[in-house]
């Protein structure tokens, strides 16, 4: 079986993510936005499948685009369009906004040069075999009792979720 | 053209023991793809006349009846007339996004369908994170539901989304920790699957999120997963029961098109073709997670007492079902074809029905030779196992009363989650009950 992950589909996502990423603060309408946000998701999460990372991508569409996205819709649909589109935008950040894209450009222009010096952009060698097993592995990884290694910070990430959620409620509520 | 055979026949092969997706061969992917959407899609105009005809005996009503015999053709008529209305987009609508969003919510329906194993080869394919998939993909579904909302730009399409939303947001947690305790006991036995199982070097540690996989860890463990652990396998299945309810927006949770509150929710502003689309996504959403529930809980494709009757005379009995079923079906119709009026003006549906119940027959007597007999098996215990599912929404219809939205949410958050947790907690202590018990004999053996 031919891998699908070739060069055309690639640049096919990466367009759809790019052109998603520029729609979302683009338009003036906040639904239009978010709805170019999960199209951007999407495509990063058909990007995961390209890396042989099944389960990333399931999960980034569980959690992005299923859970989050529709939370931020839930407000967002409440906002007057009328209104939104009247209004001024009032932050005027432009050049901290340039001078703060140019440096990741230039950083990912740097890390491009050097690491794909006398080399091809797409390696010939293609890691296909963790695919069937991506789950299992990222399993192992945290929790195995050899080759786990991630446990620990994948604890404290839960931990501040954790935090996260406590603080929420304690916001949100007058009287608890 | 030798080739082109060549390569159909390659999977028909009886060695070939994989789904077409797995084995890589696109034709028979797209023969599958093809029966999958053909066979929603009868399933859904069924389900539109069983539906009004069930609720309307339920309600001592006749239902249908001027259509065809007993409103047969009802549904085709319903087809015909929704096509011929008139689309109408309201002026002040987000167009492009109301045009889009019913179309969103159709893709999501019908793309799990990718991963739903009709039978160990009978699926179109079979992924590492196959249940994964049909979670995440039926959740973008919300989306859809939103957009039709909010593009409306009317009140009660808007409260209608919002209501689902929230409502789909609490339940899939719910339905994601009992569908979490299912992949804890799939991996109680370590099923070796090969490429798309799970870790070869190891099978006993690992369990697997594949469809197949789930069925057939309860194939290697001779028991379905809603028998384990008597009662907490019922416990699961009896919380992804009620949130898989809530998930498709059905009564009693219907509270987005709440015809009493809000005209008809989120796709109020909807007509003709688009709402039938709507239409098309819920039923088959329904047999999706419908399938979800048979395929976790219920043995998949595994027919019914695989211990207690088992054995050849029991397995030959079991494999003649489904063409008695179809037979039964047949006779019905022959039943009702003598009971019809002898009046000339029912000569054409009594001729209809003739043809119907014959083409029935045909079907049964097809199914009873062997080469059909086997390959067509598992593909029947699904779907009758499905079919229980959807008789099981009608009757919730007929028989419970709305939630209120605060009962609602009171009954995902507070009563469905925490017994999720329990649930997920009491599954992996009984899991490793060997390895506790002897840690607390060391314990008690260091006192």
């Amino acid at each position: 079986m031919n891998p699908v992950a070739t060069p055309f589909f690639f640049y096919l996502l990466a367009g759809t993510m790019i052109v998603g990423g520029i729609l979302v603060i683009t338009r003036k309408n906040a639904v239009h936005s978010a709805l170019a946000l999960i199209t951007t998701l999407l495509a990063q999460a058909a990007l995961y499948l390209m890396l042989y990372a099944p389960f990333v991508a399931g999960v980034q569409i569980i959690l992005y685009a299923g859970g989050i996205m529709v939370l931020f819709l839930f407000v967002i649909m409440l906002i007057s369009i009328e209104r939104a589109a009247k209004e001024r935008q009032f932050n005027k950040q432009w050049l901290v906004g340039i001078v703060a894209a140019a440096a990741l450009g230039g950083l990912f222009i740097t890390i491009y040069t050097t690491t794909t010096k006398g080399k091809e952009l797409f390696p010939e060698g293609r890691m296909t075999y963790g695919e069937s097993q991506n789950t299992q592995q990222i399993a192992a990884l945290l929790f195995d009792r050899g080759a786990g290694q991630y446990m620990f910070a994948f604890e404290i990430a839960s931990l501040l979720l954790l935090v996260a959620i406590i603080g929420a409620v304690v916001m949100a509520k007058k009287r608890i | 053209m030798h080739e082109l055979i060549d390569y159909i026949q390659s999977y028909l092969d009886p060695r070939v023991t994989t789904t077409p997706g797995a084995a890589g061969n696109i034709f028979w992917a797209t023969v599958y793809i093809l029966l999958v959407f053909g066979g929603l899609s009868v399933a859904v105009i069924a389900m539109n006349w069983l539906e009004r005809k069930i609720l309307a005996h339920m309600q001592v009503r006749l239902g249908p009846m001027r259509v065809g015999p007993h409103g047969l053709l009802q549904p085709i008529a319903d087809a015909i007339k929704l096509l011929l209305k008139e689309d109408i987009i309201p002026a002040e609508a987000d167009a492009f996004i109301f045009w889009i969003a019913p179309f969103m919510v159709v893709l999501a329906a019908f793309t799990v369908f990718v991963v739903v194993p009709f039978g160990p080869t009978h699926a179109i394919t079979d992924m590492n994170i196959g249940i994964l998939f049909m979670l995440g993909v039926s959740s973008l579904s919300v989306l859809g539901i939103v957009m039709a909302g909010w593009a409306s730009n009317s009140h009660y399409p808007l409260i209608g989304a919002l209501r689902s939303s929230a409502q789909m947001v609490s339940y899939e947690v719910a339905m994601g920790l009992a569908v979490l305790s299912v992949i804890l006991l799939t991996s109680l036995h370590g099923v070796d699957l090969g490429l798309y199982g799970i870790g070869a070097n190891n099978p006993q540690a690992y369990g697997t999120l594949s469809m197949i996989g789930i069925v057939q860890a309860q194939q290697e463990q001779g028991v379905w997963f809603i028998f384990k652990f008597f009662p907490l396998g019922l416990i699961g299945f009896f919380i992804f029961a009620i949130a898989m309810v809530a998930e498709t927006n059905r009564a009693p949770f219907d509270l987005p098109e709440a015809e009493s509150e809000l005209t008809a929710g989120f796709h109020t502003e909807y007509s003709g073709f688009r709402w039938s689309l709507f239409f098309l996504a819920e039923y088959s959403a329904m047999i999706a997670v419908s399938s979800i529930a048979v395929t976790l809980w219920l043995g998949g494709w595994l027919r019914p007492f695989p211990n207690a009757l088992n054995g050849p005379t029991w397995d030959l009995v079991f494999s003649l079902i489904p063409g008695m079923s179809f037979l039964l079906l047949a006779a019905m119709c022959f039943y009702n074809v003598a009971r019809m009026p002898k009046h000339p003006l029912f000569k054409i549906q009594t001729m209809g029905l003739a043809g119907f119940g014959a083409v029935l027959g045909l079907i049964g007597v097809v199914m009873f030779i062997p080469a059909v007999r086997d390959r067509v098996n598992d593909v029947f215990w699904f779907a009758a196992k499905v079919a229980g599912f959807m008789y099981l929404y009608i009757w919730y219809r007929g028989t419970f009363p709305r939630y209120r939205f605060d009962q609602l949410m009171k009954v995902g958050w507070k009563i469905l989650l925490p017994l999720g947790l329990a649930l997920l907690i009491l599954t992996a202590a009984m899991g490793m009950r060997t390895e506790l018990w002897n840690q607390f004999q060391e314990v008690v053996h260091g006192l």
